[in-house]
């Protein structure tokens, strides 16, 4: 469907890009489906599952819940973002490590909303890792793995 | 079938738990599901349904909607071959597309197929759907009220069925024993429930259809391919063998997507449209579309007076859908074990399979014991109230030992269930002193696991001396690439980056019944090693004639082929055998669970899955919030083969069984809509919700028959969380809720009834023998 074509430039895991995106598009339909980055997942669609997680501007938000024109200008990260040249960051490797990916379907959420957490707060609590990942469902695991991965990564980051 | 592995102890990888294979994709993001699939020049679909549980289909205008831009087709019954075209696992109920009648809220009534999503759903409001709303029925009271709506037209069920003119799809009896005539001290005697709840993978339900030369191809998030692939064979008529289905792995499945739902409509507009298309669910939709059902059960026990069980007699309605899907199977198979882990000596079984006008139930992981075991386990914890015994010796005094007999005419115990429970009593310090409302919990459930079915594999050592496996398990979280890659590894001594599974393509792999009923690692795992077996024996020969020595000088060991003094590597001997152009080395492995067609079940089960659950928990008095300080599984899995999938699998398992316990209910409105639609309003554990402490236990005895003596695991995690539960707030605060789920209104209610003086759960006794809490 034809609406009127808003263009729009942002910058995408350091690359910038012009794009002309629909009104009623969410940044998360135009990343999957205009930039085929496909890992930012949707789920519930309004902001309870945090399976779209990214990183906007240094902040993590539910990219299912902003317009893509609102996004116009945003400095964005997205899973796809988070590896360098084959290289994963800690957290990746920390989420293979402790056993916490099972299906995978809310594991870059998941990844995205950690990496938010330890940027804010690099040796996160327990108690801190659940109030930081609280916006994350995940149906496969018992979370356990999942603070444990938060943790290996925040213990490894301090040793390296 | 075969057991353990002939190099047994030598192993390398099993019992080891090496990155799990797709990790990496699925940590960058890289990995692509059903919906991430792109297929040029696809349409996108979208469906309509009506505001209502159940309605006669008046009339269709689709002439607005065609007239939109970018509109391609609009399907309804209309399109289809008349008779409708119907599918089911078990019965062929299920109608393509609403045919006449609307019988659940969401059943599709109509689907729009555009250049674009919006379009599509744009159209979807264009459509002039007129429909006259019908009284339905939505409870299993209302479905068994005399003269109740039917939910499925007595002309598409058997002549001489004898429920035909009732709600009641099939009733199951089982038994032994003389209930009537037996003999007890004490009768006790409760009602069960447990809710309408959702299985809720964060990967909603998505399907993808092209057309091809003379047949089509389907993709869905499925777990059982070739289930789907009957489905498209029965709806379509077309050959198997023009029926491809692809099913990319899963974004967690838990059962919900185990049988075929939208697939045969998508696969009727690729046929009609002549172009793929899409159909991708929202999480709303997907609620709509599949569910586990509902229970009640009533239970009525006679106990001696040492507590031990004199009968059993259970009658089971379990709330199935308006379409029988897996329904009647998860009742009977349900049903089957419901006296459940105990020596009762006299069993009579009643289980019925109900149908309502909602959402079909299916599948769902622990089939239907959770529903089973929340009232067979609280009402074990009644009775050693009544008879003030211990709750875990009650449960020590009726449980059989290895070797005897759970249900007789099936497999005898096959593992040491007390263990399970001692550990699990052990491990939350069973019989300590408890802080204020603090208490703890004690259950153990049982499964009956896979019985006929069957698994093929076919496992290939290619040119270069790599493997290739096929197989068409689904690899949906609980990592079976992983767990055969570690299998094949052992066997042939390849390291496990060499070898690569192929799943998901009923064009390449062969076929597997099912990824579901804990089933994988036993049948598909010993299938795979068969295979490498056979090609271990292939090898040999290859060798005695390549290398012209006596095949018995000939032996395997570390990927080499051992002829006497010499070490040959496999891709050597492929070229030494076949020449310079090379061949392979190929062969099909296979596991089965024999058919038997007088069992009740088809077939005995392949093992009993078996676990304990125990925790500790702590009520707020003033709000009915419970906090779990410690949860604990005790699972018999025989032998892990990859334990810290294993562990996972548990806990998962476990925390999806808080979810029903403490949280999860679909609500229905008088018109059957589902009011809590969503994950705003159907809330499901978050990683705030876990217990503080959680410890999971797997017991190796190596009694499985599975690879290395195992047994399936799995689904054991979630079978019996809720008893414990419910029995550790008993002990807590002194009240026994008998309704799932136990949410804090509820607690708090029944907190503030027992103060009263007069807990409503209670009812007056009628015979001075029988007790009714
Ligand atoms: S899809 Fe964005 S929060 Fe659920
Ligand atoms: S790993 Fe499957 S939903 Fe989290």
């Amino acid at each position: 469907m034809e609406k009127n074509l808003i263009p729009i430039s942002i910058t995408v895991n350091g690359r910038r890009v012009e794009l002309e995106v629909q009104p009623q598009h969410t940044l998360l339909k135009v990343l999957q489906n205009q930039l085929d980055l496909i890992g930012s997942k949707e789920c519930c669609g309004e902001g309870e599952c945090g399976a779209c997680t990214i990183l906007a501007n240094g902040r993590a938000i539910n990219s299912c819940l902003v317009l893509a024109v609102e996004a116009d200008g945003w400095e964005i990260v997205t899973i796809e973002g988070l590896a360098e040249d084959e290289r994963l960051d800690p957290l990746q490797e920390a989420f293979l490590k402790a056993g916490a990916v099972q299906c995978g379907y809310c594991i870059p959420g998941m990844v995205m909303s950690a990496k938010y957490l330890l940027m804010k707060n690099p040796h996160p609590s327990e108690d801190e890792v659940r109030q930081g990942l609280a916006g994350n469902l995940c149906r496969c695991a018992g979370y356990n793995r999942i603070i444990a991965a938060v943790q290996l990564a925040a213990s490894e980051k301090e040793a390296a | 079938m075969s057991a353990s592995a002939e190099n047994q102890g030598m192993a390398q990888w099993v019992g080891m738990s090496p990155e799990r294979v797709g990790g990496r994709e699925r940590v960058t993001g890289a990995q692509r599901y059903t919906g991430d699939i792109r297929l040029p020049g696809a349409l996108h679909v979208k469906l309509a349904h009506l505001n209502c549980g159940h309605a006669r289909i008046l009339n269709v205008d689709a002439s607005q909607a065609l007239r939109l831009k970018g509109v391609v087709a609009v399907l309804t019954a209309d399109d289809l071959p008349k008779p409708m075209p119907r599918f089911g696992p078990v019965y062929n109920d299920r109608p393509v597309i609403a045919d006449d009648e609307v019988k659940y809220f969401g059943e599709p009534v109509a689907a729009v197929a555009a250049e674009d999503e919006d379009t599509a759903l744009e159209a979807v409001k264009l459509l002039r759907i007129e429909y006259e709303e019908l009284p339905g029925v939505y409870t299993i009271d209302e479905a068994l009220r005399p003269g109740a709506p039917l939910v499925q037209h007595p002309s598409i069920r058997a002549a001489d069925d004898p429920f035909r003119q009732s709600n009641i799809l099939n009733e199951w009896c089982f038994g032994w024993g003389d209930v009537d005539q037996a003999q007890a001290d004490m009768v006790i005697e409760n009602v069960y429930r447990f809710p309408l709840v959702t299985h809720f993978p964060i990967e909603n339900l998505a399907y993808q259809a092209a057309p091809e030369k003379d047949g089509v191809s389907v993709w869905s998030s499925i777990q059982h391919p070739y289930v789907l692939q009957r489905a498209i064979v029965t709806a379509l008529n077309l050959p198997a063998s023009k029926v491809r289905i692809i099913a990319p792995d899963p974004g967690g499945g838990f059962g919900g997507k185990g049988y075929p739902k939208y697939e045969p409509l998508l696969a009727f507009l690729a046929l009609k449209t002549g172009r793929p298309v899409r159909l991708a669910l929202t999480l709303e939709e997907t609620f709509q579309a599949i569910r586990r059902a509902a229970s009640q059960i009533r239970l009525r026990s006679g106990f001696t007076a040492d507590g031990r069980l004199v009968f059993q007699d259970i009658e089971a309605n379990y709330q199935l859908g308006a379409y029988a899907d897996i329904g009647s199977r998860v009742v009977s198979k349900g049903s089957y074990v419901a006296a459940g882990p105990y020596h009762a000596p006299n069993v009579r079984i009643v289980g019925r399979a109900v149908l309502t006008h909602t959402t079909p139930s299916t599948a769902f992981r622990g089939f239907g014991i959770p529903q089973l075991s929340w009232a067979l386990e609280s009402q074990m914890d009644a009775a050693a109230r009544q008879l003030g015994l211990d709750r875990l010796e009650i449960r020590l005094r009726n449980i059989p030992a290895k070797g005897e007999t759970v249900i007789p005419g099936d497999k005898p115990v096959d593992g040491d269930w007390r263990m399970l429970l001692q550990r699990a009593a052990n491990a939350i310090g069973w019989g300590q002193p408890l802080g204020k409302n603090h208490g703890r919990g004690l259950a153990i459930g049982m499964k009956n696991s896979a019985s006929a079915s069957a698994s093929f594999a076919i496992a290939r050592l290619l040119q270069d001396g790599s493997l290739l496996i096929l197989s068409s398990t689904s690899d949906m979280g609980q990592g079976a690439r992983t767990v055969f890659s570690q299998l094949a590894a052992d066997e042939l001594g390849i390291p496990l980056d060499r070898i690569s599974i192929v799943m998901g393509d009923t064009a390449l792999a062969p076929f597997d019944a099912s990824t579901s009923a804990s089933r994988s690692s036993v049948f598909m795992g010993n299938a795979i090693i068969s295979a490498c077996r056979q090609i271990k024996t292939q090898l040999r020969q290859m060798a005695a004639e390549a290398y012209d020595m006596a095949e018995d000088c000939i032996r395997l060991q570390e990927g080499k082929v051992i002829c006497g003094e010499r070490a040959v590597a496999y891709d050597r001997l492929i070229r030494d055998y076949y020449g310079a152009v090379r061949g392979e080395v190929i062969a099909v492995g296979t596991a089965r669970g024999k058919y038997l067609p007088n069992h009740p079940l088809g077939g005995q089960a392949a093992f009993w899955e078996v676990a304990a659950v125990g925790c500790e928990v702590e009520v707020d008095e003033e709000t009915g919030e419970i906090t779990i300080h410690k949860l604990v599984t005790v699972t018999d899995i025989g032998k892990a083969l990859n334990p810290r999938q294993a562990e996972a699998q548990d806990e998962g398992a476990a925390i999806m069984g808080l979810g029903h316990t403490l949280m999860e209910h679909l609500i229905l409105d008088e018109a059957g809509r589902i009011q809590n639609l969503g994950a705003l309003d159907y809330r499901i554990p978050t990683i705030k919700d876990i217990p503080l402490e959680m410890e999971t236990i797997l017991q190796e005895n190596g009694d499985g028959p599975g690879p290395y003596g195992s047994k399936g695991a799995g689904e054991s995690g979630i079978l019996a969380v809720s008893p414990a539960v419910g029995s550790a707030i008993r002990e807590a605060i002194g009240v026994t809720i008998h309704d799932l789920p136990l949410t804090p209104e509820k607690v708090w209610l029944a907190l503030q009834e027992k103060r009263a003086g007069e807990n409503s759960f209670a009812r007056p006794l009628t015979d001075p023998k029988s007790y009714v809490e």
